[in-house]
């Protein structure tokens, strides 16, 4: 049998991203009232695990750092049709920046105990940095291959992926056990439904604070992340209206202008 | 203490009901509006996406999940197409009447059609000489043999040209105080669909006439015991029917809501989003009052029903204010929107064509009042 970790996240919910500040003072990310949603991007690794899933003797987990309320997240991807959720959920494990996340959920996976392939979404929406899927491997001491947007064939042993780069693709063929983050050209994932939320009724979700994961609090968190955030600005976007008079050429002429004269062309 | 929070199950309903919503009928809207008719596509979509089995018990195929679930699944359906949502709660209205009154033969028949989708209900109550005064009606049975043949003509009839499972009203010829309810299929001999309405909203639900001229159906088809048949259909109207306007009305609240949201944020004048001016800003917070107002009403009533307690006078209340505050809340929406409230590239414009017909669906409003009216008396 396969075993597939996937790694997800809750993050704030994209659709409601105008609502999402930074706090001047502890440069953080503030979001009062924006609902948790499932990474976009988790989604699709979700899904490529489904798939394989289908097909082939496959046991899918769900493995995710978090709040508690990041349970919920868990629970749908349940609900879509993992078997079994692991939830690291620990206030020592608040603040934690891409090494200190990658290092508990490779303490998670060592925990879940037998694993084959994990897959990730290649970033998060909120943080969007891609590390946290090769600092997994790294902590995990196996491959990695990121940005997948292909299976081209696998076995038990070996994955072949296409994996993006800026003007092309790369074909890869990884040894098992190997990491992989995953782009949305990937697939299009599944949505829930209703007998699927029913279903995940029967399926365990396994809580693991510091103590069930063996970590000194020192290792984790805000405690164990090596990132300092020395500034953080929001951009502003300011409109401008200008209204250009004048014959269809004459109007023409003068936008030309202006946009040349604004830098824009 | 109440505890007014939904289940994390719940929200999952929700979000499924949303994601379906936004991705399968949304984009099937435009077709809907300019043809008036039902689309195939999306009634193939409730089918798939389980809308028909929520309050099915699992025996026979469905997934059991009751009344709060079903409202949650009205309310965001509504939240895209309330044409949908009607066609999916008189849908349900159909299933109704046979998972409480049907025997075992009659159960395991048609629920785990009905639940798949691939046969749908609708309950036939309304005629020209009577609606909300079901025995006013003048469809009439004779029992002959084993048999029963069913002559009359039903108007106002919610899927009347999709359904091939419906349920019936009819009264005794030899006896004009005795009612009873059949199962009339599809095809049958002497049944049809006739004159299809042609309303000013709800486009894309059918609604129309159904013919019985000497409807023969078989002693197996009569649902409930003979002379029950009021008790038959009103059951499931007063509170599947009821319950089924509130998640159409909670869900038009919400999209003008959302609606005015967005415009009076995005439109600039006086030099500033319209958002910050008091006028709007007043029409806002009326249709959030109301909606949330909504949400409890409904809400109880629904989970009354899951408790398996009378919940008709709590749906009476609930509809009569949802639908009120959904025609309240289009005529804000499109105030809201000025000018552009009267383009048809505005959605405001449809939810303003599909309040007007949430207010006498089931039961006016007033009749609401006079079956609160008799609650608060008796």
């Amino acid at each position: 049998m396969l075993n597939i970790v996937v790694c997800v996240k809750a993050v704030p919910d994209p659709k409601e991203a105008n609502k999402i500040k930074i706090d001047p003072v502890t440069k953080t990310l503030t979001r009062p009232g924006v609902p948790l949603v499932l990474n976009p991007l988790d989604k699709n690794a979700l899904e490529t695990a489904l798939q394989i899933k289908a097909q082939h003797d496959a046991h899918v987990a769900v493995l995710s750092l978090g709040p508690p309320q990041a349970g919920k997240i868990v629970k749908e991807c349940l609900a879509l049709g993992a078997d079994r959720g692991f939830l690291l959920c620990d206030p020592a494990f608040a603040g934690a920046d891409a090494y200190a996340t990658a290092y508990t959920l490779a303490k998670g996976i060592e925990k879940i105990g037998s694993y084959d392939v994990v897959l990730c979404g290649r970033a998060s929406s909120d943080g969007s940095t891609e590390w946290v899927g090769p600092e997994l491997a790294t902590w995990l001491g196996i491959p990695v291959v990121t940005r997948v947007k292909e299976i081209v064939a696998f076995d038990g042993e070996w994955w072949k992926v296409k994996a993006s780069l800026e003007n092309g693709h790369r074909l890869v063929r990884a040894k098992l056990p190997a990491v992989f983050t995953v782009t949305k050209e990937l697939n299009t994932p599944r949505t829930l439904s209703f007998s699927g939320i029913v279903g995940a009724r029967k399926k365990e979700i396994t809580r693991w604070g510091i103590s069930e994961l063996g970590v000194s609090e020192e290792s984790v968190g805000l405690k164990g992340s090596p990132t300092i955030v020395s500034r953080m600005t929001t951009k502003d976007s300011k409109r401008q209206v200008e209204i250009i008079a004048g014959t269809r050429e004459e109007k023409a002429e003068r936008l030309v202008q202006r946009l040349v004269e604004a830098g824009v062309i | 203490m109440i505890d007014f929070t939904f289940t994390e199950e719940q929200e999952l309903f929700r979000q499924a009901a949303r994601e379906f919503a936004e991705t399968q009928i949304a984009p099937r809207i435009p077709e809907m509006e300019e043809t008036g008719r039902v689309n195939a596509e999306v009634v193939k979509a409730l089918g798939e996406a389980e809308m028909m089995a929520i309050t099915i018990p699992q025996e026979y195929g469905g997934l059991g999940l009751g009344y709060v679930a079903r409202l949650i699944a009205l309310e965001e359906i509504s939240r895209v197409s309330v044409a949908t949502a009607m066609m999916l709660q008189v849908l349900g209205l159909g299933i109704e009447p046979i998972i409480k009154f049907g025997t075992e033969e009659q159960k395991k028949k048609y629920l785990p059609g009905l639940a798949a989708g691939e046969r749908l209900a609708t309950i036939a109550v309304t005629e020209p000489t009577g609606g909300s005064d079901p025995t006013g009606g003048r469809t009439s049975y004779q029992k002959d043999g084993d048999d029963y043949v069913i002559n009359g003509r039903k108007c106002f009839i919610t899927n009347s040209h999709i359904a091939d499972t419906i349920i019936v009203l009819a009264k005794d010829e030899e006896d004009p105080d005795a009612f009873s309810t059949f199962v009339v299929e599809g095809g049958m001999e002497g049944f049809k669909p006739g004159h299809r309405e042609h309303k000013v909203g709800l486009r894309g639900c059918n609604t129309g006439e159904l013919i019985f001229e000497n409807c023969r159906v078989r002693g197996e088809n009569l649902l409930g015991a003979e002379g029950q048949g009021l008790r038959v259909a009103m059951t499931g109207i007063s509170e599947v029917g009821r319950g089924g306007m509130v998640g159409c009305g909670l869900g038009l609240q919400a999209a003008c809501l959302e609606a005015s949201v967005k415009f009076a944020q995005e439109r600039i004048l006086y030099g500033k989003p319209i958002s910050r001016l008091q006028t709007i800003q007043n029409k806002l917070a009326e249709m959030k009052i109301d909606l949330d107002a909504g949400r409890l009403l409904g809400y109880r009533a629904a989970a009354r029903q899951d408790q398996g307690l009378r919940s008709s006078n709590e749906f009476a209340v609930a509809k009569h204010f949802t639908t009120e505050a959904a025609q309240k809340a289009a005529k804000m929406a499109v105030d809201i929107h000025g000018g552009y409230g009267c383009l048809e590239e505005y959605a405001v414009t449809r939810y303003w064509r599909d309040a007007a017909v949430l207010g006498p669906s089931a039961g006016t409003s007033d009749i609401m009042k006079v079956i609160i009216a008799r609650w608060v008396l008796s």
